[in-house]
């Protein structure tokens, strides 16, 4: 089983320094980009593959590439932005490639920076990743004193200059054009769409916001190509996937796989099934911001449109466990309090419609509900839905409320019956 | 009055960015790092050293997280209290914080020395529960585990 984005990744020891990593091959799609490639041939190579955005949303990335100005008069400067603000509940994928392998990083940055002709990159990291912080930092440095970046990079007119930017933050960060606000010193409200970023992104200028996951195919793509990158996949989708599982697990982890590995297998071979005394009740396949999964979907491969037809979203593949010592109330509470504090306030239905769905779910849990708030809750999954608010956050607050309401419903009814959580 | 080193530090980081404003949340993170907390005063001299109105700052101050607008102790707490801590017992974390250190989210001990805030997803949820304390992540945490690690904390 091939693992091309974490081969270099041991949790025992430092990451690879910039000699070992050349050592291991790295660098070598920045060479082969600068000396064998136009810009065009890159993002050709890396839409051939069908690289899908691996933040989340499943974009994908070639073609959002192709939406990038090119040529001499292209405004300029242009932007590479790597989203780094990973802050997804449950999810911790980019992390272990930050920390684990942070040249891997760069050389993605320098590769797709070369395809889109940017002349800034920005590592838009998370405050809390002190470690991969410090290591993006070491190895930025390093790749600065070997030519991999600065300017005219390996004297081929190409000159790119990268930087980190640590957070302070805010889930809203982790959208897109809210993103590029924070970049800029704004509050991280999200901007109207169009114009999209790769017209007018950062500073009004062309602009890729790209995963950390997603950019990190994008060097092995290059040396590999796309007929490989489908080949490691079990899926009609290519190449491999970060995948993670965490709740009551006996071997909570994340691994690369091929595309497509079942859930259950992730489940009992990886994460070596429930803790003692647990049953799996339900999952969140890839964050808190998708539809929950019960038994009768644990056999769908994990992919883009197998989770989708089973009624979630894969968002980033690191899956959340439900067990039967846990309230569903419980959890979904918890995670609506969650978005209620992250919503950024820009936009009515999610500031004050998440407040009130925490509010009727803290007294249903309190043994203080009644008849009508399932109603109720339905009623603001289908209000604060997509197309009824300014962004994807309330949207993608509502599908683990509205899935619990049907999977968990008895639940739900037994702690308005008897006025109290079975669970505490 | 903001010192040299500040001044030179944020004047540091402001040559990331094509204009000064992109600089102002590195700034007040400049600020936190010697001062703990960005004062009012504090505020209004970021302002004035990157040129931006100290209204327009504070709206940026405000919505962060992690830019603190009041006083906090030595040490700030982070306790993750997202989803997958939620289900592996970080209420047990926060409880034991409580006994232990007579605070609760928001609240900072008498003594000054330790602030417990809430916290978003850390992203270490294979070791769930977690928390910083500091720059120092501390994961797998038990109430035991808790014991040993503020005992540890200078």
């Amino acid at each position: 089983m091939e693992r091309p984005l974490t081969k270099n990744i041991d949790a025992g020891r430092e990451p690879l320094g910039l000699k070992d990593y050349e050592a291991a091959g790295g660098y070598q799609a920045v060479r082969k980009v600068l000396q064998e490639m136009t810009p065009e041939e890159v993002t050709a190579a890396v839409k051939k593959s069908d690289l899908r955005g691996r933040g989340g949303a499943g974009f994908p990335t070639g073609l959002k590439w192709s939406f990038v100005p090119m040529g001499d008069d292209a405004p300029r400067p242009k932007y590479l932005v790597c989203n780094a603000d990973e802050m997804e509940p449950g999810t911790f994928k980019d992390r272990v490639l930050l920390e684990g392998d942070p040249h891997q990083m760069v050389e993605a940055m320098i590769v797709a920076g070369y395809a889109m002709g940017a002349d800034v990159g920005y590592i838009f990291l998370r405050w809390a990743y002190r470690l991969a912080n410090q290591r993006l930092l070491a190895a930025i440095a390093e790749a600065n004193a070997a030519g991999y970046l600065g300017d005219n990079i390996l004297d081929s007119g190409y000159s790119f200059k990268l930087h980190v930017h640590t957070s302070a933050g805010r889930y809203i960060c982790g959208e897109e054009t809210a993103l590029l606000n924070s970049l800029e010193g704004k509050r991280a409200i999200p901007r109207a769409k169009p114009p999209f970023p790769q017209i007018s992104g950062l500073w009004g200028k062309p602009t890729i916001v790209q995963n950390v996951e997603t950019l990190c195919n994008v060097p092995h793509i290059i040396n590999r190509g796309a007929d490989w990158f489908k080949s490691i996949s079990r899926s009609a989708e290519g190449g491999t996937k970060l995948y993670g599982v965490s709740g009551r697990a006996k071997n909570p982890g994340c691994w690369e796989l091929p595309m497509g590995t079942p859930i259950r297998e992730i489940i009992d071979e990886y994460a070596g099934g429930m803790q003692d005394g647990l049953k799996l009740r339900g999952l969140l396949p890839g964050g808190a911001s998708t539809d929950f999964l019960v038994e009768e979907h644990f056999d769908t491969p994990m992919d883009y449109a197998s989770i989708a037809a089973a009624g979630s979203r894969m968002g980033t593949g690191t899956m959340i466990l439900l067990d039967d010592g846990n309230c569903p109330v419980g959890m979904v509470l918890n995670m609506m309090e969650f978005f209620a504090r992250e919503s950024c306030g820009w936009c009515t239905p999610c500031r004050e419609g998440l407040p009130w769905v925490e509010k009727i779910l803290q007294a249903i849990e309190d043994g203080n509900g009644c008849a009508e708030d399932l109603d109720r809750l339905s009623a603001h999954a289908r209000d604060l839905g997509h197309g009824n608010t300014f962004c994807a956050l309330a949207p993608g607050a509502m599908e683990p409320l509205q899935s619990s309401l049907k999977y968990f419903r008895e639940d739900f009814q037994s702690h308005i019956t008897n006025k109290r959580c079975p669970w505490s | 009055m903001l010192n040299d080193q500040v001044q030179k530090e944020i004047r540091g980081e402001l040559e990331h960015y094509p204009t000064p404003r992109a600089g102002c949340i590195e700034a007040l993170k400049i600020v936190q790092n010697h001062e703990r907390w960005v004062s009012d005063t504090a505020l209004q001299e970021v302002a004035d050293l990157i040129g931006i109105p100290a209204a327009e700052l504070e709206g940026v101050a405000t919505f962060y997280n992690l830019i603190y607008r009041q006083p906090v102790g030595k040490h700030v707490i982070l306790l993750c209290d997202s989803v997958s801590c939620w289900l592996t017992g970080c209420g047990k974390i926060r409880a034991g914080i409580k006994q232990r250190l007579n605070i609760d989210f928001g609240q900072t001990t008498a003594d000054d020395r330790f602030t417990l805030l809430p916290m978003a997803c850390l992203g270490n949820c294979d070791h769930a529960p977690s928390m910083m304390v500091g720059e120092v992540l501390h994961q797998d945490l038990t109430p035991e585990s808790l014991d040993q690690i503020l005992e540890g904390v200078d």
